[in-house]
């Protein structure tokens, strides 16, 4: 049997990071084992970030960090230290919807609302680096998030619109 | 407002991650409860040592089967088989068998690692087949041969019609072990203060729970109360149902005085929740020379899992539509649910239709096959036209099935589908189609209430409650639509609140396709009620006939008289301020379809009204790897009038890509009884990448028995898809598949013994 740890002592006790999330500033203790999903929910309390399974499968707590789209459920919260993170909360401007927001209730995208937020995650992350992408590259970006609702047709027609919306704002 | 294209009133909380779901609600003070389960899936529980797990600090409490006195539940009164935890024995691997709160989460699961529980191992059965056998492993003291339920329906004489068709098969056929795949966990926060139990819990049929509660805690039924967060999708089976933590959290919470939660995660789904039955089926058809059915006999054997929940239910519908939607003069049908210690079988979307439909479509092809008929002329010859009553006395009053098969034989997709047979390489293209139907509206057995409440306020606004639960189809919408059709007013004039037991009207909940058609009506009457209340008022003003006012695009007026006309807010105000203040309240509920059922017999009409479903899918095979893709869907599908059709379509598309899962990709693999894929990578669900286009073709028809002529959307499509998956991977392959799930692997083997007999082109 393994003796006791003491958390107060080790290295296992929190440390202090920085980073800033839907364009605030926060700083925040952690533990180390924690992740990044449990750090959004449960400290930040920022609940549109959805845990479905837990092991980086269905895509439901995709957040933006860094620029690039990651499980959230999979990343230490340590690794937020520095970096700029993007949650669903933070993709309408003062009460505005975003365009992928806007196409994906005009058009149904969504259906239980449960892969949405991971889901519009994605598609933002998609249309960041291809204002034009295919069906099939729509589809390949949304590999990483499972919907069991939609069978995923409105889904690729949303971020279609919301993709000619963006272009024709630009 | 009806029949238009209006987007969904839950859209905007969604797409914002405002819209809470039962894992996001926090209370301060808050435990966290877990469960301990078994590691055997059917052995004695000898004794339970909890003592290490009490000594852990910031455990609060525990709780094992004892605690729950020997109470039971189950659908009927004489299948209350089930425990919140096992107290004598366990009968399915990870079955929940003590329960822990403590400060956190993690705390609460290391101590469930402490708990100590003697077991004494039991021998297993894991087949039903094996299940039925003299000596078999007794699952229940009470059963000797593992009989679960049984079913015998009998209508005309089908061994008579055999003997004078032209061509008789018999074919076995097996549905799979899948998941209903909800993407939210189950979860819920349950307080149990002097008030009693306040519940807010991921259910799509929140009332189960509620008498559940009561029931089980000995509560008068407002003391229980269940509160609706946003779902994140249900699709039958767990979430109609109660949970070993809905119990376990509202006993810890009356014990420590605190607000309970429980998430359970995904491999607790996945190896614990319920699941579709896996069935064998033992098909026999007659057919004449011109593809005339003459008699199907159907022998059902399904896996019921460890406890009976919903399946006795599950093994009614295998067998009381199989009528539809072909005209069948001769049907017998026995079916067999059978106990094993596997995890329980219950209800999903396409419950126990999907099963014996996909027999008995693909074993029409294969004998239209045989006798050089087209699957289309084949269908088109035996499908049913309205108004139509079965041998069962199952009664149709609109049909939309051959207008939608001729809508799909008609496309270039199914017209040139020989030209595109050999398309690349080793890939062959194949097409197939299905004919299919469903029952909207279920009425079957117990209590079937489904009511709507209107509340009046006095700048005009209206409050719109009912116990019909949204968990994603987008029932809220449509049944606001209704509301605002009936008051003339906007959508966004009315308000639906989230089901609350304290406040809603009591509804049986959503599955069978019932909400729609059922909570519709209920809908409709409810603000019809109002209506004449409020008519009332503006025809003493005016002095007219109270029949002659009508409620248009906000505004109240005398029909024939525009100048008698007010806005909907002054009337409404003029109302609320009468006298000393009148308390307007509109309300309604459904009485459609309530003759009388045999459901022992399965005769009669289990369902208020029938949709037909009729699909087209295409598939690419690689002959040499067997790996195949669902390149496109197109449903024709008769829901009555459709009501929002973006809706509509959105239903038939999920159902469909759901059937396609269950089709070629989904199955659970057990080892007795242990499951091997409990994880979102090895259950492999269909992807965006693994998912067709879907165009969806509404057929037209009026139902006289649904809300505006309308009838379901979306089980339909659950059932129509594996056929047509499964006929399309004929098309490419010249091979019939039996099987659920048809797996690269199956087609490799059955083309390597096909090319061994020399019939197929290398």
């Amino acid at each position: 049997m393994f003796e006791p740890v003491n958390v107060e002592t080790c290295s296992m006790r929190s440390k202090p990071i920085k980073f800033v999330i839907n364009g605030e500033s926060v700083g925040i203790e952690v533990k180390p084992w924690r992740t990044l999903l449990e750090m959004i929910r449960e400290d930040l309390k920022l609940t549109g970030t959805k845990e479905g399974c837990g092991h980086g499968e269905c895509g439901s707590c995709t957040v933006i960090m860094g620029g690039k789209t990651v499980n959230s459920c999979l990343v230490p919260a340590l690794e937020a230290d520095g970096q700029e993170i993007l949650t669903i909360e933070g993709l309408s401007e003062a009460g505005k919807l975003n365009p992928i927001q806007e196409t994906f209730v005009e058009r149904s995208g969504m259906q239980c609302g449960f892969c949405t937020p991971g889901m519009i995650i994605s598609a933002k992350a998609l249309l960041d680096r291809n204002p034009d992408p295919s069906d099939k590259e729509i589809r390949e970006a949304l590999a990483g998030n499972f919907c069991r609702c939609t069978g995923y047709t409105k889904i690729v027609e949303s971020i279609g619109a919301a993709a000619r919306a963006l272009r024709e704002v630009k | 407002m009806i029949g238009k294209r209006i987007p969904r009133i839950d859209g905007r909380v969604k797409v914002t991650g405002e819209a809470k779901y039962a894992a996001d609600y926090e209370l301060p003070g808050m435990l966290w409860c877990k469960m301990a389960r078994s590691p055997h899936a059917h052995a004695k529980i000898l004794n339970i040592d909890t003592s290490n797990a009490e000594r852990l600090p910031g455990v609060k409490g525990v709780l094992t089967g004892k605690d729950f006195h020997g109470w039971r539940w189950g659908w009927m009164p004489k299948t209350r088989d089930e425990a919140p935890l096992a107290d004598d024995k366990v009968r399915y691997l990870a079955e929940a068998v003590a329960a822990v709160v403590a400060v956190d989460e993690d705390t609460a699961e290391e101590a469930t690692e402490l708990i100590r529980v003697e077991y004494e191992e039991l021998p297993g059965v894991f087949d039903p087949e094996d299940a039925m056998k003299q000596g078999a492993p007794r699952i229940h003291d009470h059963l000797e041969n593992n009989l679960s339920w049984e079913f015998h329906m009998d209508f005309g004489n089908a061994e008579k019609a055999f003997r004078e068709s032209d061509l008789v098969r018999e074919d076995r056929f097996q549905t799979g072990r899948v998941i209903t795949g909800y993407l939210e966990p189950p979860a819920a926060v349950a307080i149990w203060d002097s008030s009693g139990i306040t519940l807010w819990a991921a259910k799509q049929s929140p009332y189960f729970v509620y008498r559940h509660l009561a029931s089980c805690f000995n509560l008068p039924l407002n003391k229980v109360r269940i509160i609706q967060p946003f779902i994140g999708g249900g699709f039958g089976g767990t979430k109609n149902d109660s949970l070993a933590g809905d119990f376990c959290a509202c006993l810890f919470s009356k014990m420590t005085g605190k607000p309970v939660k429980f998430v359970y995660s995904m491999e607790e789904v996945l190896m614990t929740c319920r699941r579709r039955h896996n069935m064998i089926i033992h098909n026999k058809m007659g057919m004449k020379k011109d593809g005339t059915l003459t008699g199907m006999h159907s022998r059902v054997i399904a896996d019921g899992g460890a406890y009976t929940a919903i399946g006795p239910l599950t093994m009614f519908l295998t067998g009381c539509i199989s009528t539809l939607p072909y005209k069948l003069p001769n049907f017998k049908h026995e079916a067999y649910r059978v106990f094993t210690n596997n995890p329980i079988g219950a209800a999903m979307r396409g419950h126990g239709i999907t099963h014996t439909r996909f027999a008995a479509e693909i074993q029409m092809e294969m004998m239209a096959e045989e006798l050089g008929l087209d699957p289309v002329e084949v269908r088109l010859r035996n499908a049913i036209t309205a108004p139509h009553e079965t041998i069962n006395k199952v009664t149709v009053h609109s049909c939309g099935l051959k207008e939608g098969l001729k809508t799909l034989a008609d496309t270039p997709n199914w017209k040139d589908r020989d030209k595109k047979k050999e398309s690349k390489a080793s890939t062959r293209h194949g097409v197939g189609l299905s004919g299919t139907a469903h029952l909207g509206g279920a009425r079957q057995r117990g209590h079937q209430s489904c009511a709507a409440v209107v509340r009046l306020c006095e700048d005009g606004s209206v409050d719109y409650l009912t116990g019909a639960t949204d968990c994603g189809q987008g029932s809220d919408t449509v049944l606001v639509q209704i509301i605002a059709e009936e008051l003339g007013l906007r959508v966004e004039d009315i308000d639906i609140k989230r089901v609350d037991t304290a406040l809603t009207p009591c509804d049986a909940g959503t599955y069978g396709s019932r909400v729609t058609v059922l909570a519709g009506e209920a809908a409709q009457k409810a603000a019809a009620d109002l209506k004449t209340q409020l008519a009332k008022f503006a025809a003493e003003k005016w002095e007219a006939n109270p029949a002659d006012i009508v409620f248009r695009n906000g505004q109240v007026y005398v029909k024939g008289s525009p100048q008698y006309a007010m806005p909907f807010q002054k009337l409404a105000q003029t109302a609320c301020y009468s006298g000393s203040g009148a308390v307007i309240v509109g309300k309604g509920y459904s009485q459609y379809g309530i003759e009388v059922l045999d459901f022992d017999r399965g005769e009669g009409n289990s369902g208020t009204s029938y949709s037909f479903t009729s699909q087209l899918s295409e598939v690419d095979v690689d002959m040499e790897t067997g790996f195949m893709k669902c390149t496109n869907m197109i449903i024709a599908h008769d829901c009555g009038k459709p009501l929002n059709p973006i809706n509509v379509e959105a239903q038939n598309q999920g159902a469909a890509v759901q059937g396609l899962g269950q089709a070629i990709y989904e199955e659970f693999k057990m080892d007795r009884g242990k499951t091997l894929n409990p994880n979102l990578i090895d259950y492999k669900m269909p992807l965006a990448t693994d998912s067709p286009p879907i165009q969806v073709i509404d057929i037209l028809t009026e139902d006289p028995f649904g809300p505006y002529g309308a009838k379901e959307a979306s089980e339909g499509a659950m059932i129509s898809s594996p056929p047509s998956v499964i006929s399309a991977i004929h098309h490419a392959t010249g091979i019939w598949f039996k099987e659920q799930p048809v797996t690269p692997e199956k087609i490799v083997i059955a083309l390597k013994e096909k090319e061994k007999q020399g019939t197929v082109k290398p």
